[in-house]
């Protein structure tokens, strides 16, 4: 018992730990790509290279002024940015991220937690973080804030339908919800549900890219016309959790998208959590790849893109899954 | 399923931690920055941002009938789906009259999703 605890907490620190290096390092590296896609240099002053610019952020965000403004709600106001970064930090519990290893004489299950629901409480956990993007937005009581919250929140729910109905084919397929079983079932790779379920990859990849509000669907925090959103009203580490949620929510995306579709860490030759890393990894550099690429869209296509492509076409995949696998 | 025997302690346990875990985090980035951050007060920077210029009227308008009307579409669309996950999970072992059921209820949505397109309910223009 004391054992098990004991494992789990350091697990659960170790992966937590890499979590938020990542999500540190991802802005560098996404500065970095898109300004190399752009025939720029990028960030290259603090450390070699560059390297020490997250480090060089986050003090910066340390140490700015905290403000509240005047006319804003301070109790919703405060609770937000901790209501949009707690639940980003929790999918990655049951995501298997290796096989089980043997160390100290004892055999370890690479993965925090072995739930059997797993993939129902990933979509659970995701979906919560509107609720800190709709706080933010009406707290602040800001013009800005209000807009970009609500369109934020509109968007995050229409494309939640799209996720959680893409990835009813692998389910199908599975016949289970626990993500350690999936991963055991694509133990080959033509095995693997990208193959099986190429329209379920696609949709639930676009609808990914809508739900974490990243080009080209990142209209609450279209620039050019709602400065940053929900979150225009956020200064120092407030707007800092915001930020490095959104960021943890993609690697999320990725690493869901590499357990689901990609094999988990099933692999040759290499070792299994070194495969799972680079593939998590190739699918956050698509991400950025298709920032640098493509250009934002306009609100009512988003909707009408959500509302009338991704909806049908998720409940034809259904269909047309179960009845392949049925003959 | 894949490993018999986790009490439910093992179950949970690990889940409730990463809960703990986050929290934790949370709270300390809020706090460290609270704490090290200088601060000082002047009216203008109570004021919301609206592009240097004065704020003109509270926030708290009416707004697009629309967003509501998304939200409440969600929720139908969003409990379908929650009706699917359960039946996809027992998909192989309803066969087929699982497949029929599956489509008469699509059928149903999908004249209630004709109805919502027809009334301009997601038109955005």
């Amino acid at each position: 018992m004391l054992e098990f605890i004991l494992i789990t907490i350091i697990k659960a620190v170790v992966v937590v730990t890499v979590l938020l290096l990542t999500c540190a390092w991802m802005t560098y590296a996404e500065r970095k790509i898109l300004a190399r896609m752009q025939s720029r240099i990028g960030p290259n002053v603090a450390g070699w290279k560059g390297l020490l610019q997250p480090v060089a952020d986050l003090v910066k965000l340390l140490f700015k002024e905290e403000v509240i403004p005047g006319g804003a709600q301070r109790a919703l106001y405060l609770l937000a940015p901790l209501l949009a970064f707690i639940p980003a930090m929790l999918p990655i519990a049951m995501i298997p991220f290796g096989n089980k290893i043997t160390l100290f004489g004892r055999e370890i299950n690479l993965v925090i937690a072995n739930y059997d629901n797993g993939l129902l409480f990933i979509l659970a956990v995701a979906s919560l973080s509107v609720y800190g993007i709709v706080m933010a937005g009406w707290s602040a009581n800001s013009k800005y804030s209000l807009l970009g919250g609500l369109r934020s929140s509109a968007q995050m729910i229409s494309y939640e339908i799209g996720i959680g109905m893409s990835l009813i084919g692998i389910v199908l397929l599975a016949g289970t919800l626990n993500l350690v079983d999936i991963v055991g079932q694509q133990n080959v790779w033509y095995k693997w549900f990208i193959f099986r379920q190429p329209i379920g990859f696609l949709l639930y990849f676009v609808c990914a890219i809508a739900e974490t509000n990243r080009a080209p669907f990142d209209l609450p925090e279209a620039e050019s016309e709602l400065v940053a959103g929900y979150f225009t009203e956020y200064s120092s580490m407030r707007f800092g959790l915001f930020f490095v949620g959104e960021y943890a929510n993609m690697v999320t995306v990725a690493t869901v998208a590499t357990t689901l579709f990609l094999g988990g860490w099933q692999g040759p030759f290499l070792p299994p959590v070194l495969w799972f890393v680079i593939k998590a990894v190739a699918v956050l550099f698509i991400y950025i790849w298709i920032r640098a690429s493509l250009p934002r869209f306009r609100y009512d296509q988003l909707m009408k893109f959500g509302w009338y492509v991704i909806i049908p076409l998720a409940l034809a995949n259904i269909l047309v899954t179960a009845l392949i696998d049925l003959l | 399923m894949s490993e018999v025997g986790l009490t439910s302690f093992e179950t949970y346990f690990p889940i409730f931690f990463q809960i703990v875990l986050a929290i934790i985090i949370g709270v300390l980035m809020f706090g460290v920055s609270a704490m090290l951050g200088r601060r000082s007060k002047s009216r203008v920077k109570d004021e919301a941002y609206e592009c240097g210029i004065e704020v003109t009227t509270d926030t708290r308008h009416r707004f697009s009938v629309k967003f509501y009307l998304v939200a409440i579409l969600f929720i139908v669309f969003d409990l379908e789906t929650v009706f699917l996950f359960p039946w996809a999970v027992n998909y192989k072992q309803l066969g087929l009259f699982g497949l029929v059921e599956m489509v008469i209820f699509i059928l149903i949505l999908l004249v209630g999703y004709v109805y919502i397109v027809k009334k301009g309910a997601i038109k955005w223009d």
